[in-house]
């Protein structure tokens, strides 16, 4: 069980939070003129890397506020934690 | 009959406090600080149980936690049974009761051990390859594999034992107070730490603290008397906390640990009542200092297994330490110089040593040198071929070793004994260490795998990171300790080390005999009977990875792991397929490293804490009025009323008529209620519902559904235009706090620039449901200042009131089809304002009705329950609700969704009604529909979701889920039941008062 850093309340345990899936994935301003692929592609598709991944946590036993992690898949290091709406680190 | 081999008075046992104990219903006495093995040992009882497979007769073979035969059943047939402990690890105590297991009908006569002469029938992979064909035979095969296989019964009763979690935060953690640990203990905690030192042992100082020869000297004291020292410095430490019989049980990632407090296991049991038993901590630690140590491996040769062979390291500890000879005639067998160690120990204690084979041949050392001047005879060279006694050893017969060490050469030699102890090396113990994630390298020199790669703030010290001798580990732990803690110095360096241990090493995984592989039985997993034939017969049938060895020759999966026997699996597959051991891996080590009781897992988390649950304000009305709850979330909700000895179809069926003819009251107040405050508040809403929002006028109500992207219905509820800016949302009871959840992650994710607030309300107020047609003369009598006319006050509007001075907001709103009140109030008075309704109803029969009977009313009206009808692949168009669907709004969560190609097929499953052919026959929810029966493979076009008897409509209804079903209103299908068929025809799902009369009735 790891300990994530929330943004606005600082290090907590993991059992206050609840994982949201891969950060970045914007929902399309215009569904209706998208493909059933292009629809398809924001609404099913998904990566699963061993490696370093962007993430989205919510701290719900917490704040409830909703932030990107980057995290090592393969060993749980967390690399960085930013806000909704901040650029991504590029290191 | 039975010997006393109680040899020399121990320190650590206290010969004034004698205790007598059972084993196998006979008396036995020892005395305080043994444990039951080293008190078996003392009676000459070494036959302790049956093997798992084979139900070969097994003995004590350690002295420790590792140990794979020695397992027993502690106090049988009562409430504080346990099976599978490790003899070696329970402390004895006045009335301790303890018996073998896996053998019937006793440990001395076992029909099981017929097994051990069908072994040539038994191979590796025998269940696989047998019992699972054919597999209609299964259950019959499993009825006697579970009776012959048996590793103890678990307790019946509950368990009238106290456990507890506890959360720990340290600077630093070490795990095991062995010499190293103890130095680490008393250098991080003198240097400012907040140190917790651990060990699953009753004492501190490891194998050292017994350790008597002047062979190993610190400081020019004897090892064991300098640490004794130490030990009782680090005692007066104040930052630093010690805990014994806690053992560490996991190591997970991010320095989380968990390990088992044992706080009661050792003392009586009539003194045990009201304690906690086991307490559970939950270690959060900046650093890990881990020093468990290692294990002494066995060697592999034929018929290693007889009760009487045990591990060196345990013969040793049990002289030195229980003061207790495992034998009167010792023969020992080694490759590499812990034998001699023992020999030392046994002939310091009066213990006669017969003598020592040692596979090496060219060895020179003190210690086997100091052996040799006891006139004890060493056989180099050597390697022990079979061993002989059915119960217990008697003889073992050796024979040369060729120089490559593959072939047992030369004329056998007989030694008759009654103990032989065993010494392949020692395994590091890297448990803990690659729980955490860390990487092992192999150590060719050593043959052992060691600490490699680190994934957290942690370090391994002493001989589990391979640092096996005196010397060794004060050649290097101090250094590390003060490279991982920022130190200048430690206090231990510059000490002087006596150390005369040599580690020349002859590594043979598995030894010869004259025998060829085939005619012996050479352990490698003791407790799960897997041999070095086994693993030989897996590589043989193509079986590579270590992993799928594992498993197909079950080695390492008893409740031991294979603590001693998997280094052997590893080096016997290593040389048989020629590859390197470092490259071939080890299998992964699992928590427990020793296992947990159930009661220590779930902690206080029992009975009526197993799970929290919620009540309603207006919960103890419910109690004193009889009502049977029903769970839903984590809300206890009235079920319904038995009044009269009802049962539930009878209470059911009361309820709803009362409630279609007069007046029901319901309580309403579980239902999810969010309050949506801010500027953009309609927009969201608009965005978030199907239907539109813009044009909802102040004071109205509207009911919504709620979707996911995917399209698919995933909430329902009604919205109330509270003002310009602020609705009050209601969910389902289930939804209310994932609902909240999703909304919360559109507006901080998707929609940051909307002005909008969520808060949840749902514990705020008390929500009273009235209806039937007597309802609005009971509610405006509770609220006398409020205008119920239709024309001010009409269905789906709500209006602010006040119940005396207290201010409450009502709904007309309805999900019974009956024209209906909710009264809305802070939580406090809710239970008045029930009581109040109650009271003035009194005159129209109001009757209380539950969930059953509300799931029964709007079942007759056709409305849906989100969860019941729909399972998250129904769309708003397979429910029939489209004119809930707004056309002209441009985007809403799952609008896409809609007119996927998926989502359009016409032969998706659809909501219907479903009527029975036979008016007094009720479906079961759940049954499947077909059409056709005889068609095969039968074509099940769907299922019934929701079906009651109703007392309004005096006939059977079901809601239900049909292919195609919307095309198919009057056509008969067939629900086939274990003994029957039910033909029923499609329906309108909408029973009763399509038009909505009722209402407004
Ligand atoms: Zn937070």
């Amino acid at each position: 069980m790891f300990v994530i850093n929330c943004p606005y309340c600082g290090e907590r345990e993991q059992s206050e939070f609840k994982a949201g899936g891969e950060a970045h994935i914007i929902r399309p301003k215009q569904p209706t003129e998208l493909s059933d692929d292009q629809w398809a592609e924001y609404l099913f598709m998904r990566k699963n890397i061993k490696g370093i991944q962007f993430e989205r946590w919510v701290h719900t036993h917490g704040c409830r506020k909703w932030f990107n992690v980057v995290r090592d898949t393969s060993n749980d290091v967390i690399k960085a934690v930013y806000k909704m709406g901040e650029k991504p680190p590029t290191k | 009959m039975t010997k006393n081999l109680r040899v020399k008075t121990s320190k650590f046992i206290d010969e004034t406090y004698k205790i007598s104990f059972k084993f196998n219903g006979k008396t036995y006495y020892g005395y305080k600080g043994d444990t039951l093995a080293s008190a078996l040992l003392a009676n000459d009882i070494h036959l302790v149980g049956r093997s798992f497979k084979y139900h070969r007769p097994r003995g004590i073979m350690t002295a420790g936690s590792e140990e794979p035969n020695a397992i027993v059943q502690l106090h049988n047939n009562t409430s504080r049974t346990e099976p599978n402990v490790r003899a070696t690890e329970i402390e004895i105590y006045e009335g301790l009761e303890a018996s073998s297991q896996n053998c019937w009908p006793s440990v001395n006569f076992d029909i099981g051990g017929i097994n051990n002469f069908l072994s040539p029938v038994l191979p590796a992979g025998f269940y696989y390859k047998t019992f699972m064909w054919p597999a209609s035979f299964w259950e019959k095969y499993e009825y006697f594999i579970r009776k012959s296989a048996g590793l103890g019964k678990s307790p019946i009763e509950p368990d009238p034992d106290i456990y507890e979690h506890k959360y720990i935060h340290c600077d630093v953690l070490i795990i095991g107070a062995g010499i190293a640990g103890i130095l680490a203990a008393k250098t991080a905690a003198k240097n400012g730490y907040k140190t917790l030192l651990v060990d699953e042992k009753p004492y501190l100082g490891g194998s050292t603290i017994y350790q008597n020869s002047e062979h190993f000297k610190i400081s020019n004291q004897i090892s064991s008397s300098w640490l004794e020292k130490e030990i009782n410095e680090i005692k007066k430490i104040k930052n630093l906390e010690i805990k014994i019989r806690t053992s560490v049980a996991a190591y997970h990632g991010y320095n989380f640990l968990l390990a088992r407090e044992n706080l009661t296991d050792h003392i009586p049991l009539e003194q045990r009542s009201n304690k906690i038993r086991h307490r559970l901590l939950k270690i959060r630690a900046k650093k890990v200092i881990t020093a468990t140590g290692s294990l002494e491996r066995p060697l592999i040769f034929d018929n290693n297994d007889r009760p009487g062979i045990l591990l060196c390291s345990a013969i040793e500890k049990y002289a030195n330490f229980y003061g207790v000879a495992c034998g009167e005639k010792n023969v020992l067998f080694t490759n590499n110089d812990s034998a001699y160690e023992t020999a030392i120990s046994l002939y310091q204690k009066g213990i006669n040593v017969e003598a020592i084979i040692d596979s090496r041949e060219e060895t020179d050392s003190k210690l086997i040198k100091e052996t040799e001047k006891n006139s004890i005879k060493v056989y180099k060279g050597y390697t022990v071929v079979d061993t002989y006694g059915y119960k217990r050893i008697n003889k073992v017969s050796i024979m040369q070793l060729s120089k490559d060490g593959q072939k047992a050469i030369g004329s056998k030699i007989s030694i008759s004994c009654d103990c032989l102890g065993i010494s392949g090396g020692w395994t590091p113990a890297v448990h803990l260490f690659t729980q955490s994630g860390g990487k092992l390298k192999f150590k060719d020199e050593d043959q052992v795998f060691i600490p490699n790669i680190y994934p957290s703030d942690q370090i391994s010290i002493g001989s589990c990171n391979g640092e096996f001798t005196l010397d060794e580990i004060f050649s290097t732990v101090p250094k590390t300790l003060k490279e991982f803690l920022n130190l200048k110095k430690t206090d231990y360096e510059d000490l002087e080390i006596k150390s005369s241990f040599n580690k020349s090493k002859r590594n043979i995984w598995l030894l010869p005999s004259e025998k060829i592989i085939g005619k012996t039985k050479p352990f490698v997993d003791y407790q799960n009977d897997a041999t070095a034939k086994d693993i030989k017969l897996a590589l043989r049938e193509g079986f590579r990875s270590i992993e799928h060895v594992k498993r197909y020759t079950t080695t390492g999966m008893g409740t031991d792991q294979g603590k001693l026997g998997n280094m052997h699996a590893l080096g016997i597959i290593s040389e048989t397929t020629g590859s390197k051991m470092g490259e071939l891996g080890t299998t992964t080590f699992r928590p427990p490293y020793t296992p947990l009781t159930f009661g220590t897992i779930v902690g206080r988390n029992v009975g009526e804490y197993f799970d929290v649950f919620r009540k309603t304000p207006i919960h103890e009305w419910h109690i004193e009025n009889k009502a049977e709850f029903e769970n839903v979330g984590q809300w206890k909700r009235p079920w319904y009323y038995p009044k009269n000895g009802e049962n539930m179809h009878d209470a059911v069926q009361r309820e709803s008529k009362a409630a279609r003819d007069s007046a029901g009251i319901l309580d309403a107040s579980t239902l999810g209620k969010i309050d949506i405050q801010g500027t953009d508040a309609s927009e969201f809403l608009n965005r978030v519902y199907t239907n539109s929002w813009s044009k909802l006028a102040i004071g109205k109500c509207r009911y919504g559904l709620m979707l996911n992207e995917d399209g698919m219905v995933y909430d329902d509820g009604v919205t109330t235009r509270l003002d310009e800016n602020h609705y009050i949302m209601t969910t389902t009871t289930g939804g209310a706090a994932t609902v909240l959840g999703k909304l919360e992650d559109y507006l901080q994710t998707e929609w940051p620039e909307l002005d909008v607030y969520l808060t949840s309300v749902t514990d705020h107020y008390a929500t009273v449901s009235v209806c039937g047609p007597n309802s609005k003369k009971i509610v405006s009598q509770v609220i006398p200042d409020l205008d119920f006319s239709d024309e001010n006050f009409p269905h789906m509007t709500f209006r602010n009131a006040k119940i005396s001075n207290i201010k409450c907001r009502v709904m007309r709103i309805s999900f019974t089809g009956e024209h209906s009140y909710e009264i809305n109030i802070q939580a406090n008075y809710g239970k008045s304002v029930w009581e109040k309704c109650m009271e003035v109803g009194k005159e129209f029969n109001i009757t209380p009705y539950g969930t059953e009977t509300m799931h029964l009313l709007r079942a007759e009206k056709g409305f849906i329950i989100v969860g019941q009808d729909t399972d998250a692949t129904m769309t708003p168009v397979d429910l029939q609700m489209d004119w809930i669907v707004s056309k002209k709004k441009y985007d809403f969560i799952g609008k896409r969704s809609l007119y996927r190609s998926d989502t359009i097929r016409e032969d998706r499953k659809q909501l219907v009604g479903l009527l029975t052919e036979n008016p007094n026959e009720v479906l079961e929810e759940g049954a499947q529909i077909v059409a056709d029966i005889k068609k095969t493979p039968i074509e099940m076009l769907g299922h019934v979701t929701s079906s009651y008897y109703s007392p309004n409509l005096k006939k059977s209804i079901a809601l239900g889920v049909v292919k195609s079903g919307k095309n198919m209103i009057g056509q008969k299908l067939v629900i086939p039941m274990k003994n029957k068929q039910i033909n029923v025809t499609v329906a309108d799902p909408v029973f009763l008062d399509k038009e909505n009369k009722r209402l407004n009735a």
